[in-house]
């Protein structure tokens, strides 16, 4: 039972995390191109 | 790797100096980018051009952004990319009006991935609930759910909560009613179960179906109509101003609005006339091309009418105005096409059709519940409500809210694939029901390049100077004639004069040379007056024109061919094509009247194919129409789809496509229901615990998701057409309509 205390807060803290980082990708435009992206990774410069 | 660019690709510098003057973007649709090279080829041309600050490609929407100087026009990017063998236009206006769209998806996303988080974390603390928590722990794992649950309803429920009031403020109960009620009810119950300390709380289901929701919801505003905005365009060509001759011969501007019926105005080469008119005197050739869809300049002369919106090309004229500017003809096709733009707006998608009978039965099934456990428990509302509330969570549309998006979110990736711009989700349904196909002519089944045909013998000497006289113009037949006699060498002719409605000359060797309009009005060869030979054209059929009208022809969809052309012209491209029913000579009007004479049929509907000026309002009138990338702007934006390239082929492929979509759309519904009918009676009679509720609802979401993908395996355009030599895409079309 006193280890919830911590585990919960944690996974809510973890799980908070995943969602800014992803609301900020959006934001800075990471998903408007995916296959794009999939292919610079080829390119050599 | 990649058909469209070649392999070799060096190092890009994206960034350059800054140079003066004001940044502009272009923004360019290059269909035909297809790999990670053809991006880098594009990017690195754009950064070597002058005056261009920076260039971004994205292949996923095959799209290229470009920041530039005022140095460089839109045209020279275009011309740029040409040369690079990839075909672009600008969509700078399409894009604005899409910005809006953009934005609604992006806080749907936004409100996804809020949803998502929330019911992730939920659906953790819910399973160890589940798993044998009890006494205070439960209890705590069900504060800590309320706790996420609040605010994550409170945020992502806000598209469904709004949509509900605004139904309501107009007195209409839409789908997203049930929806809210639902969650909301969920949410309460929930909160006072946690806090009178009870075994079962409903966090899970009530976040979980928002989250489902929202995943069809985001995917049908990727799908949703843009404005179309064919009729703004079409402003371009009316004149603002005029000029206007005095009794006196002195000349005055007035604005287009003054001009009444009666008066003389003045046309110089190249502007357009600005009311229907007449001409009284002077000779010079017209480009009506935005009546009669034909590219190549008409002669006129004194006595004959002229229509607002053509263009005048060489001489100077003066008309005398038949018509005020509001009944000209071009007033008329912009009325026509606004009239032909509100009734498409008239028709009903089936996810709404469904939620018109959805959303009663869901209501009447919850009330029900409700009403029969409150006898059946003799009054204990707490588990009627329970019951109920059960219900209207199970009931919840959430396959049935995936099951149209979906599919067309994935057919029209496909479409787009295969080059099919689809600028209208509707369209798709109304694609697959397609009995009747009209085509344009010149520039839909034909390329609207002329080629020689027949032509006179002619001796060398001749030869050469026929051809250096050709080259000089850049009349349409005159570069015919010019690639049909190449290679040749280049003589010294003296004295060439291109001649308004007539055809060019020079003097030759002392001779005097002429390609022109003869005596017969046929295309003549002349030297000193005596007739060398007539020259006869044909036009280039479009690729793949041939196998798309054979296709639907097998496919039981009849063909139409409507054309501005004369009746020669006409009917020598209709019996190329097989097409026995054709009609020349035809005004947007008479257009009009065969694709809506058709479309008042209820068997089945109208699919028009055309580029022109001319063809859109039966673009926008038809139930569905295909514009070619190379039609003018008023077609594209009149017309659901836009085919990115040249080939035909992929008008018969995306019906196909189309009867697949529908056959897998009704599929999805069908899985739906079967669900419902198996769920509801489950909860009807108090069975449903949340758990079961929560893995009901994910599978069945599931298992319409993973039919639609079944879309994703379609054979390309180009082997349809080779398949269909032996028949079996006529019979694909066949079954579909069937099933």
């Amino acid at each position: 039972m006193n280890q919830l205390v911590f585990l919960i807060p944690v996974a809510l803290f973890l799980g908070g995390v995943g969602l800014v980082a992803f609301l900020w990708c959006l934001k800075n435009g990471q998903f408007d191109d995916p296959q794009g992206a999939a292919e610079r990774i080829l390119q050599d410069d | 790797m990649c058909g469209a660019c070649g392999t070799a690709v060096e190092d890009v510098a994206l960034n350059r100096e800054k140079t003066s003057g004001a940044t502009q973007e272009f923004e360019f649709s290059v269909p035909s980018m297809s790999c990670g090279s053809c991006v880098a080829k594009i990017e690195s041309a754009m950064a070597q051009l002058p005056g261009v600050e920076s260039a971004r490609a994205n292949l996923t929407l095959k799209r290229l952004l470009v920041y530039a100087t005022d140095d460089i026009t839109d045209h020279a990017i275009i011309e740029r990319l040409k040369s690079l063998s990839f075909d672009a236009f600008r969509i700078d206006d399409e894009a604005k009006a899409d910005t809006e769209h953009q934005a609604k998806a992006r806080s749907l996303l936004r409100a996804m991935a809020v949803a998502g988080f929330g019911s992730a974390n939920i659906m953790l603390l819910s399973v160890s609930a589940w798993s044998g928590a009890d006494g205070a722990t439960r209890d705590l794992f069900h504060l800590v759910s309320a706790l996420i649950a609040v605010p994550v309803v409170l945020f992502s429920g806000q598209p469904f909560f709004r949509s509900a009031l605004s139904g309501l403020s107009v007195g209409r109960i839409n789908m997203d009613f049930p929806i809210s009620l639902a969650v909301i009810l969920a949410l309460l119950m929930s909160i006072f179960q946690t806090m009178t300390g009870q075994p079962e709380a409903y966090f899970d289901a009530a976040v979980m179906l928002l989250f489902f929701l929202l995943i069809g919801r985001y995917l049908d505003q990727l799908m949703r109509t843009r404005a179309r905005n064919a009729v703004v365009s079409l402003s371009q060509y009316a004149t603002k101003q005029a000029i206007v001759v005095g009794q006196n011969g002195d000349t005055s501007t007035i604005e287009a609005d003054q001009i009444e019926t009666g008066m003389v105005l003045r046309l110089h080469a190249g502007s357009r006339v600005p009311a229907d008119s007449t001409i009284i005197s002077g000779s010079t050739d017209i480009d009506r091309s935005m009546v009669t869809g034909e590219a190549e300049p008409v002669s006129a002369r004194s006595g004959d009418s002229l229509e607002a919106g053509t263009l005048n090309l060489t001489g100077s004229v003066d008309v005398r105005v038949d018509k005020p500017v509001n009944q000209s003809f071009l007033a008329e096709v912009t009325r026509m096409l606004n009239a032909a733009e509100q009734g498409k707006s008239q028709y009903i998608r089936i996810a709404d059709r469904a939620a018109r009978i959805y959303t009663p039965a869901v209501h009447t099934l919850a009330g029900a519940a409700f009403i029969s456990w409150m006898m059946y428990t003799g009054g204990d509302w707490q588990v009627s409500l329970l019951v109920a509330i059960s219900v209207l969570i199970i009931t919840c549309p959430c396959a049935l809210g995936l099951a149209v998006p979906v599919a067309h979110v994935v057919s029209a990736s496909q479409l787009f694939r295969h080059g099919l711009l689809m600028r209208d989700g509707a369209a798709l349904e109304k694609l697959a029901n397609v009995t009747r196909a009209v085509f344009d002519k010149t520039g839909t089944v034909t390329m609207g390049i002329k080629t020689v045909d027949a032509m006179p013998h002619l001796s060398a000497a001749h030869h050469n100077a026929i051809a250096t006289l050709a080259s000089h113009s850049s009349h349409p037949s005159s570069m015919a004639i010019c690639n049909h006699l190449k290679p040749f060498a280049a003589v010294e002719l003296e004295a060439i004069k291109e001649l308004p409605g007539h055809g060019i000359e020079a003097i030759y060797q002392g001779k005097r040379l002429f390609i022109g309009r003869g005596a017969d009005e046929s295309t003549t060869i002349m030297v000193d007056d005596a007739v060398l030979g007539t020259v006869s054209f044909t036009e280039q059929l479009r690729p793949g024109a041939r196998n798309c009208l054979n296709t639907l022809r097998q496919a039981g969809i009849s063909t139409q061919l409507l054309s501005g052309d004369s009746s020669v012209a006409v009917e020598r491209i209709a019996n190329r094509l097989g097409i026995s029913d054709f009609h020349f000579g035809q005004t947007p009007k008479d257009k009009m009247s065969h694709v809506s004479a058709a479309g008042d049929g209820e068997a089945g509907n109208t699919l028009m194919v055309g580029d022109g000026i001319n063809d859109a309002p039966c673009l926008a009138a038809a139930d569905v129409s295909i514009a070619p990338s190379s039609a003018a702007d008023v077609g594209r934006q009149a017309s659901d789809f836009v085919m990115a390239r040249d080939s035909l082929d992929v008008v018969p492929w995306a019906i196909v496509m189309a009867k697949r979509t529908d056959r897998i759309v009704r599929q999805n519904f069908a899985l739906a229901i079967i669900y419902n009918c198996i769920a509801v009676p489950l909860a009807f009679l108090g069975y449903a615990s949340p758990l079961f509720a929560a893995i009901a609802m994910s599978l069945s979401s599931i298992v319409v998701i993973a039919n639609s993908l079944r879309l994703m395996h379609t054979s390309a355009p180009a082997n349809a057409v080779k398949e269909n030599k032996v028949g079996p895409v006529g019979g694909n079309l066949q079954e579909g309509a069937v099933a």
